[in-house]
């Protein structure tokens, strides 16, 4: 690759090659957003704080996309329980991994939340998740992907965004857009803050179907302690439990998803919808998860346990501005 | 016409949901169809996406930007002023083959209301199909008007795969689907037409409003329409009163 005046760009040629591809790795930004009437699902990161946090180690701050207008996050590869193993070839970078994982390179374990710097032949290899479901990995300047309706998140049932609409696969060729850009980050470190820890009940705001329930049955989902099932993925992801029986029926006439709308269909255990959600679904949603909350849950994984606490709308929003003054101090607080 | 009546939810601090309630019924969907474009129209700040359905509209919002009560008082506003009049919309004819390896429930389907191959197709090609919505998966379109001949209740176990182009009958729906999806619906036959398309601007042809004819085809015609990357299907200007379904 090079420019009409015959000069390599500067990130030319600069790639990982995946050596092993870990259980589930795809490339995710923070979401292809106000797609829904097309029946896309907004996709994006799980865990969009820790992807925030690997992309700010590295330098990688938010820029308005070029067709909406609309700040986006730079694509991070995704990482599920077991990461990838890659190698460097062709030039420096930097990267940062986020979340609780074990991450070696050349071997050698290096820390979390901490921009390293990687020459060519290097390989880096996250080789577990320790808590939680996910960890991140940035690179300064970012992967080069084409962005789909503003994202390059990976949507695999569609084939669309990462690379080639699905999960990283051993061989592929991950092209860096810009690694010089992210140099200058190299041993920036930030707190480790991990969604994860908080063990407060998962906040939720009651309907917009909670009518076709009865009152024991509201109760019912409010007070029990739900497991998550071995049908967890980033479509959603089903809870064991007692059952809900819906008192009008557990099919209604089609109606819209949102991350975090909790299902309640025919067999009585809820499945919550997460990023990857159809975009309507004819289930009756008892409730809705706060966007507060999304990040926490977005880090479970199967057999983890969790209880709901319902609150008010105007709490959950109060709630949002808070997680969003407390990541800016995050931000501010990098040190190099 | 009569505006029907909404109640505007929360959804969670992620949204308001301006539900009409249980109901399929092609006066209702205008109405959100209509209240879909004035939101849009509307340009409120802090709105991220508004997705309509048979019998809701979900409007997603930021409250970094807009707080719920705020968006809530907007939305009476403009819908007490929403009127719904005639609207240009499309009328697309979609090529299908029927039966055998193309819908593999056709024949138990034809079967089971006792209607000949040639019968089952005059029945389901006659409508014109209104699209009630695009959901579930990128592309797929809700049709409403199939002849009440043809309803019939889903499949007891769904398919956890059904191939992309599928044109499927569930409850008093059918359906095309664009993508490869789990389905407990009856396939009576496939389309090459695809209506989401990563590579295409816009990436989907169909949207909720427009109108959708079936016109019956073969195997082989099916197969030249697939392999010709740059084919896509007819269709036409229509006023949204002449859709008949």
């Amino acid at each position: 690759m090079s420019t009409a005046m015959g000069v390599p760009e500067p990130g030319a040629g600069v790639a990982f090659v995946v050596e092993a591809p870990g259980m589930m790795t795809t490339l995710q930004d923070a979401g292809r957003l106000g797609q829904g009437h097309l029946g896309l699902p907004p996709s994006g990161a799980l865990d969009g704080m820790s992807l925030g946090q690997a992309n700010a180690l590295v330098g990688n701050a938010p820029k308005p996309d070029c067709q909406t207008g609309q700040p986006q996050e730079f694509g991070a590869l995704e990482i599920t329980l077991l990461g990838p193993r890659l190698r460097l070839s062709g030039g420096r970078c930097v990267v940062a991994v986020t979340g609780d994982a074990e991450v070696l390179v050349n071997g050698r374990r290096v820390e979390t939340f901490r921009a390293l710097a990687l020459e060519a032949g290097d390989e880096l290899h996250v080789r577990r998740v320790l808590s939680g479901a996910r960890a991140y990995l940035a690179v300064g300047g970012g992967f080069a992907s084409t962005p789909f309706l503003g994202s390059v998140s990976t949507l695999v049932r569609a084939g669309v965004g990462g690379f080639d609409g699905r999960a990283l696969e051993a061989g592929d060729r991950l092209p860096l857009s810009d690694p010089a850009a992210g140099i200058d980050h190299a041993g920036r470190v930030g707190e480790r803050h991990l969604p994860q820890r908080e063990k407060r009940p998962v906040r939720v705001v009651l309907g917009p179907q909670s009518g076709a329930f009865s009152h024991a049955g509201i109760t019912r989902f409010l007070t029990a302690e739900w497991t998550i099932s071995t049908l967890a993925d980033r479509m959603g992801y089903r809870l064991h439990g007692p059952e809900l029986k819906s008192a009008a029926g557990h099919n209604i006439v089609s109606d819209a998803l949102l991350t975090g709308s909790v299902q309640i269909p025919g067999d009585g255990r809820p499945i919550i919808a997460m990023h990857d959600r159809g975009t309507t679904g004819g289930y009756p949603k008892i409730a809705t998860v706060i966007r507060a909350d999304l990040a926490r849950l977005g880090q479970m994984k199967p057999g983890d346990r969790l209880r709901f606490e319902a609150i008010e709308p105007a709490h959950a929003e109060t709630l949002w501005r808070g997680r969003q003054r407390a990541f800016r101090r995050y931000l501010a607080g990098l040190a190099t | 016409m009569m505006t029907p009546t909404y109640h505007i939810v929360p959804l969670a601090d992620q949204g308001v949901l301006i539900d009409c309630g249980e109901t399929i019924d092609i006066e209702v969907n205008r109405w959100i169809e209509a209240a879909a474009l004035a939101v849009r129209a509307a340009g409120i700040a802090g709105v991220i996406g508004i997705v309509p359905t048979y019998r809701s509209l979900a409007i997603e919002y930021d409250s970094a930007t807009i707080t719920q009560r705020e968006l809530t008082a907007r939305l009476d506003a403009l819908l007490a002023a929403l009127s719904v009049g005639q609207r240009r919309s499309r009328r697309w004819r979609i090529p299908v083959v029927y039966g055998g390896e193309f819908g593999i429930d056709f024949d138990d389907f034809r079967r089971r209301h006792e209607l000949s191959r040639d019968e089952l197709i005059a029945r389901h090609t006659a409508p014109d199909y209104r699209v009630f919505m695009i959901g579930f998966m990128p592309g797929f379109a809700y049709l409403g008007g199939l002849d009440p001949r043809l309803h019939t209740p889903r499949r007891d176990s769904p398919r956890t795969r059904t191939p992309a182009g599928s044109i499927s009958v569930g409850g008093q729906q059918t359906a095309f689907a664009s993508v490869e999806a789990p389905s407990g619906w009856h396939l009576l036959g496939r389309t090459p037409v695809r209506n989401f398309a990563v590579g295409r601007t816009p990436p989907i042809l169909i949207e909720a409003g427009d109108c959708v004819r079936f016109d019956a085809i073969d195997g082989a015609r099916f197969e030249t329409l697939q392999q010709d990357r740059d084919w896509l299907p007819d269709w036409e200007w229509i006023e949204s009163g002449e859709a008949n379904p």
